[in-house]
This record gives C-alpha cells, sequence and structure tokens, in this order.
C-alpha cells in the first residue's frame, strides 16, 4: 500500500427530494482512499454510507437527489462537475461497483458470461470472442466450477454466493482502480460470506485495487479493512485504522456498535444493545446527532455539533468527550477490554518493530 | 443461558421426518431426510444451518404449512397430520404462530399496523368490539417497545427493526404457547438484532413461551437458545445443550459454521484459519448403524457406531483444552 490518493470526498452533502421535505441524508462528509487499501465504511442503515459511494459513481437518482455541496476528485477530475459522457468511460472500467442483492442486479434474461463480458466490449473493446474467452477466464478466477458450460447458464441457474461471484467477475472485469463493494455479503449464508471474503482479499492483492466496502458487520469490517470510516446521520462520527478503532475507539456509538457485537463466549450471556433509532434526516437534531441515545452524551451535546478531534495522525472521532476540558468517563466493559489489548498490542508492536509503517499511538 | 427447564415434557415431538419435493419425479428435491427431536416446555430451541438444510422447512411443516412426506411430528402429544377442521385448525394455530424472516414482506403493506394485529384478534374472535380489540392492540404495542401512536400508521413508515417488533407482536396478539422465528433477525442490521433478541428473550420470560429458533449463523443462536441442532443437507447433524455445543463442537460441520463467523477483533481475524465442510464427510454407504449417537449427555452427533469412541475422545480434548472460539 502506498500513500498516494486514488479518491478524495471533500465536505460533500446530498439531500433527497421527498414529499414532507428535503431529508438530509449526507451532511458533509470526508475521506480519501488509498491506492491499494480498504477502506470500510460502517454504519447502521439509513446512515448515509451507501448513498455517499453512490455518489461517486453517480448512479443517485437525478429526479429527487440534490448534491448540495462537496468534491469528488478522480485522477483530478471532479466527478461531480465532469459530463455524462465522461462518466460512462469511468463507471465500470476506474471505478467498479458490487451490490448487495445478486439476485436483482443482474440481468435475469442474459447469459451471465455475456453480462461478465460486456463491460469489456464496452471499455476496452475487445472483440465478442476475445471478450468470451476473457470471461470464462474470470469466472474460473472468482471460483466458479466449469465455467465452459457455465458461462451459458442464466443467473436463477445459479446459488445466491455463485451470483455474488457473478458479480464480482462483471467489477473486475476492467481492472478497475476503484472496486466500491456495497454489502456484498449481506444476503448470504455465514460459510459462503467467508469464502467471497477470502475471495475479495486475494484479488485484491493480485490486483492492486482500492476497494471501499460498505457493511453494517463489524465481523466483516475485522477481516477485511485497513481503515474505518463509521457513519451516523448522515456523518463520519470517527475514521482510523482498523487497530485503532477496534481497540482504540473514541466515539461513544463506536462504542456502542462494538459493545452489541454477539461473541461465541459461553461466559458473556447478556447482549447489550444501543437504545432508541437513528434521528429522521429531515429535521436533524442540533448539536450532536447522537446524543439522544448516547448515555455518555454532555450537556454540550445538545447545543453544538462537536468538531472532528484528532487522536492520531490517522484516526479522528467526532465527540465533545475529546474536548480537553469533556468529564473522564469509563466506557462499556467490552471497550474497557479493547483498550487493553489494544495497550498489549502496542506494546508488543513497539518492541518487535516488525510491522513497518503502521501509524500506532494512544491518547487518554 | 440455561433456563431452568422445571419439568422437562416435550412440547414438540418429532419422530422420523421426511420431506421430498416432486416426489417420484426426474426432479425430486429430498430437503429433509428423516429428522427427529424433541422441544421441551418453556425452552427455546435453536435450528441452524446453511440455506437448502431444510431448517425451514422443517419449521413451515411444523406449524401445517403443507403436507409432510412423511414420519410424524406432534404438538402436545397430538399428531399434526390428523388436525382437520377450521375450529380445530384455529385453535392449533392460536396456540402456534411464527415469525417471518423479512419484515417488510410479511406485513400487508395496505392496512395499517391496528388492523395487522388486529386482524388476528379478530379472526379467532377473542375480544367482542372494536374499541376492546384496540386497546389490546395498544397493548401489544407497548408489550413489544413501540409507542401506540403507531397503530394508525403503514409498515412502509417504520423501519427493519420496528417492522419485526410489529411482526412479533401479531404473533403474540392470540397469546401462543410456541412461536417459530424463521430467521426472524436475518435480514437486520447487528445492531438492531441485538435490541430484538433481547426483546424475545424478555417476551419469553414474561408470556411463558416456546420458541423454535430458526437462524443460519451460530452468533445471535447462543444468546437465545438452551439447545441447539445443526442442520445439513436435510438432516440433524448435532444437537447439543448451547453451552455444550460453543464449549465441544465435535461434528465437522459444526466447526467451519463456527470458524465462518467473522469476529470483531483484527488481530484475531488476521490469524484466523477457516476450515471448509464437505457434505460427503456425512454421507455414509452402509446406513444400518448410522445414527444420531449419544456422545455425552444431551449431545447427539450423526455418525456411524463406530466412531461413537472417537468423538468422546475428542469431546474430553476440547473440554480439557478450553474454549476453541472465544
Amino acid at each position: 500500500m502506498d500513500n498516494t490518493n486514488v479518491l478524495e470526498i471533500k465536505d460533500l452533502a446530498i439531500s433527497f427530494k421527498t414529499f414532507e421535505g428535503k431529508v438530509q441524508a449526507v451532511r458533509g462528509v470526508n475521506f480519501e482512499l488509498k491506492k491499494g487499501e480498504t477502506l470500510a465504511i460502517v454504519g447502521e442503515s439509513g446512515s448515509g454510507k451507501s448513498v455517499s459511494t453512490k455518489a461517486v459513481n453517480r448512479l443517485l437518482p437525478k429526479k429527487n437527489s440534490i448534491i448540495e455541496s462537496g468534491q469528488i476528485l478522480f485522477e483530478g477530475k471532479d466527478l461531480l462537475t465532469i459530463s455524462d459522457k465522461e462518466m460512462q468511460e469511468i463507471r465500470g472500467n476506474d471505478i467498479a461497483m458490487i451490490f448487495q442483492d445478486p439476485m436483482t442486479s443482474l440481468n435475469p434474461t442474459m447469459q451471465v458470461g455475456r453480462q461478465i463480458a460486456e463491460p469489456m466490449i464496452k471499455h476496452q473493446h475487445l472483440s465478442n470472442e476475445q471478450a468470451r474467452e476473457k470471461a470464462i477466464e474470470l469466472m474460473r478466477l472468482v471460483g466458479i466450477r466449469n465455467p465452459e458450460q457455465t458461462h451459458k447458464h442464466y443467473p436463477h441457474q445459479f446459488s445466491g454466493g455463485m451470483r455474488q461471484r457473478v458479480m464480482i467477475a462483471i467489477s473486475l472485469a476492467c481492472e478497475p482502480k476503484i472496486l466500491i463493494a456495497d454489502e456484498p455479503t449481506t444476503a448470504l449464508d455465514v460459510t459462503i460470506q467467508a469464502q467471497i471474503l477470502n475471495l475479495m482479499n486475494n484479488l485484491k492483492q493480485e490486483l492492486d485495487t482500492s476497494i471501499i466496502f460498505i457493511t453494517h458487520d463489524l465481523g466483516v469490517v475485522a477481516q477485511m479493512a485497513d481503515r474505518v470510516a463509521v457513519m451516523y446521520a448522515g456523518q463520519i462520527v470517527e475514521i482510523g485504522t482498523a487497530d485503532e478503532i477496534f481497540y482504540n475507539p473514541m466515539h461513544p456509538y463506536t462504542w456502542g456498535l462494538l459493545a452489541s457485537m454477539p461473541t461465541l463466549d459461553v461466559n458473556q450471556t447478556d447482549l447489550y444493545n444501543i437504545p432508541g433509532s437513528p434521528p429522521n434526516l429531515l429535521h436533524p437534531p442540533v448539536g450532536d446527532a447522537f446524543a439522544p441515545r448516547n448515555e455518555f452524551a454532555l450537556e454540550i451535546d445538545f447545543e453544538q455539533e462537536p468538531e472532528l478531534f484528532k487522536v492520531t495522525d490517522t484516526h479522528y472521532a467526532k465527540t465533545w468527550l475529546l474536548h480537553p476540558e469533556a468529564p473522564d468517563v469509563t466506557p462499556p466493559a467490552e471497550v474497557v477490554r479493547r483498550k487493553a489489548k489494544y495497550e498489549s498490542l502496542y506494546a508488543e508492536k513497539k518492541t518487535s518493530n516488525q510491522v513497518g509503517g503502521e501509524v500506532v499511538g494512544s491518547r487518554g | 443461558m440455561v433456563a431452568e427447564v422445571k419439568e422437562k415434557k416435550p412440547i414438540v415431538e418429532i419422530f422420523g421426518y421426511k420431506q421430498y419435493f416432486n416426489e417420484g419425479k426426474r426432479n425430486e428435491v429430498r430437503a429433509v431426510n428423516d429428522v427427529s427431536f424433541n422441544i421441551y416446555k418453556g425452552e427455546t430451541f435453536g435450528l441452524v444451518g446453511e440455506s437448502g438444510s431444510g431448517k425451514s422447512t422443517t419449521g413451515r411443516a411444523l406449524i401445517k404449512l403443507g403436507d409432510i412426506t412423511g414420519g410424524q411430528i406432534l404438538y402436545k402429544g397430538q399428531d399434526i397430520t390428523k388436525i382437520k377442521g377450521r375450529g380445530n385448525l384455529l385453535d392449533f394455530r392460536k396456540s402456534m404462530q411464527m415469525i417471518f424472516q423479512d419484515p417488510y414482506a410479511s406485513l400487508n403493506p395496505r392496512i395499517t399496523v391496528k388492523d395487522i394485529i388486529g386482524g388476528a384478534l379478530k379472526v379467532h374472535g377473542l375480544y367482542k368490539n372494536s374499541s376492546e380489540r384496540n386497546e389490546r392492540v395498544y397493548e401489544l404495542l407497548e408489550q413489544v417497545g413501540l409507542s401506540k401512536e403507531f397503530a394508525n400508521r403503514y409498515p412502509k413508515e417504520f423501519s427493519g427493526g420496528q417492522c419485526q417488533r410489529v411482526g412479533i407482536a401479531r404473533a403474540l396478539a392470540v397469546e401462543p404457547d410456541f412461536i417459530i422465528a424463521d430467521e426472524a433477525i436475518s435480514a437486520l442490521d447487528v445492531s438492531i438484532q441485538a435490541q430484538v433478541v433481547n426483546l424475545l428473550k424478555e417476551l419469553k420470560k414474561e408470556n411463558n413461551l416456546t420458541y423454535l429458533f430458526i437462524a443460519h449463523d451460530l452468533s445471535m443462536v447462543k444468546y437465545i437458545s438452551d439447545r441447539i441442532g445443526v442442520m445439513n443437507s436435510g438432516r440433524i447433524l448435532e444437537i447439543a445443550e448451547a453451552d455444550e455445543l460453543y464449549q465441544a463442537p465435535l461434528h465437522p460441520y459444526t466447526e467451519s459454521l463456527l470458524s465462518a463467523i467473522p469476529t470483531p477483533d483484527p488481530e484475531l481475524e488476521r490469524n484466523r484459519i477457516r476450515t471448509e465442510y464437505d457434505p460427503k464427510y456425512h454421507q455414509y454407504e452402509d446406513l444400518s448403524k448410522v445414527g444420531l449417537h449419544e456422545i455425552a449427555p444431551e449431545h447427539y452427533i450423526y455418525c456411524h457406531q463406530d466412531e461413537v469412541e472417537l468423538y468422546r475422545k475428542k469431546r474430553d480434548k476440547l473440554l480439557r483444552e478450553g474454549q476453541k472460539y472465544a
């Protein structure tokens, strides 16, 4: 992984027009994607994670979506201002997408081999014959058995896991620089999920693609991500390396997410849950959007929105708890356990010095 | 989480249940092959397996959605295939209810929540007039953690987690003894799954319920189940008490299911070895000595008689070494 940015998103804000008024789905999102890294975006449904990444590929409905502000920079171009024609050159070629539901995102009336070949015919101007051969090769790469025959099959002849492999093959057809995977395994069984995640990790290493991985499952994130961005109510509330988010989380929302994950520990019998539900973004709340569900909320949380506080060079969190004058709070037991693990990991890494280039640091 | 099962009285008994689709035709599918287990009164039985393992088919057979091909299913001692006639069926269904997987698809989008929940009460003629019925609907909404102002809203106005609560309220409306939750949390966000699991646990305590909890992944099942059955290609391969199953998973398929669960811990994930399972493992040529054999008290494995000793040794070893997947 080198340090050049392949994608930069600056101050992106997106609203949707509805009967009831304007829903502010994304409210000022900033992040960058480095070459060869996997950035996971986590959050509950409705947190704006899919909307922000759909904007990257310009897949939002023109009729009712409004880009309020922001820039999406890819190779020096702002993807929000270029023409539709230019966008078509990029979409599916440089920036490809894997969707959540393999049942509905494939064309049911078209042979899968043809669907995989289509982007190569369109973008790389291969002949039908060449494209078909490459499609068969890709099917083999993603682990579909007997592609010489099965490339002539239709989507309904495949199982869910196999269909998702077809989706992955389509997205990889043009060897994209950026791959956006929007909950690619949510609809699948755990065993199939494990296979698909494995496959994506291997392919990433082979092709050096940057991946944006959208999910609500922190277990999946732990398996995939180099960096993690946590979204809540249309904003990134915490961003950092995977180790920082999992072992040294700072935002109470991240604490809640981690504590509500099931573990296989027999002694743990009660499951923590974050009370309440996300705010209605028709009228985003004043102050910190998470405050009403936050047991650690301070008075100021209800009045003023916190800024993004810096924890380390790679780790930022949007919570007043990081303000120098904030009182000390004790996070949930699960998070305390994780922080202890972070300390020990950090100590190990410092002494062994095996891990090069990884930024570690802790605060507080 | 071993709830005190005071008297171990089975509420459901399944003997040699078989379900074939398109029987005798070329495209015959043997969805369930000889499944037998009991569910005791007051417990939660978790049924786990990947799609196509026959777990949902078993759940549907239990509540009489379709006819069974072979075997016998007893509910409270009565053979369910013998339940006939509208009155008897109503009684049966009043006592057994179901919560479905897709919270949106299982609620009628054109009627309000009040009518969705009240509909069940009306069918069973439980309340004399609509005002009494509405009172009960408000009570139920409160029980599942929704405010009673929601009663006049339509399903589309709710989030997935809220819809699932409505589905739960509907199942509870007729005061059943037994509830089948068929992948009731699979479609929800992880944080919402925790809310719904906790709600189901609470309701069980308040209403003296027995659950059959069907799921495809072993992580959440642990928090709610007393005993767990693991299914693959139409067979139960392992049945054990929940704690026992996580401490000493014996069947290779159970191991592979456990190893597939992603854990929210990057350091662990980097060093994780996943095992894949080949269904050929449990296909035996000679079936005469093959079946569910008891390895330890309440711990059964589908295997050949000769393998029992091996599994016993494996169990001892696992228990000695301590938890594998914690």
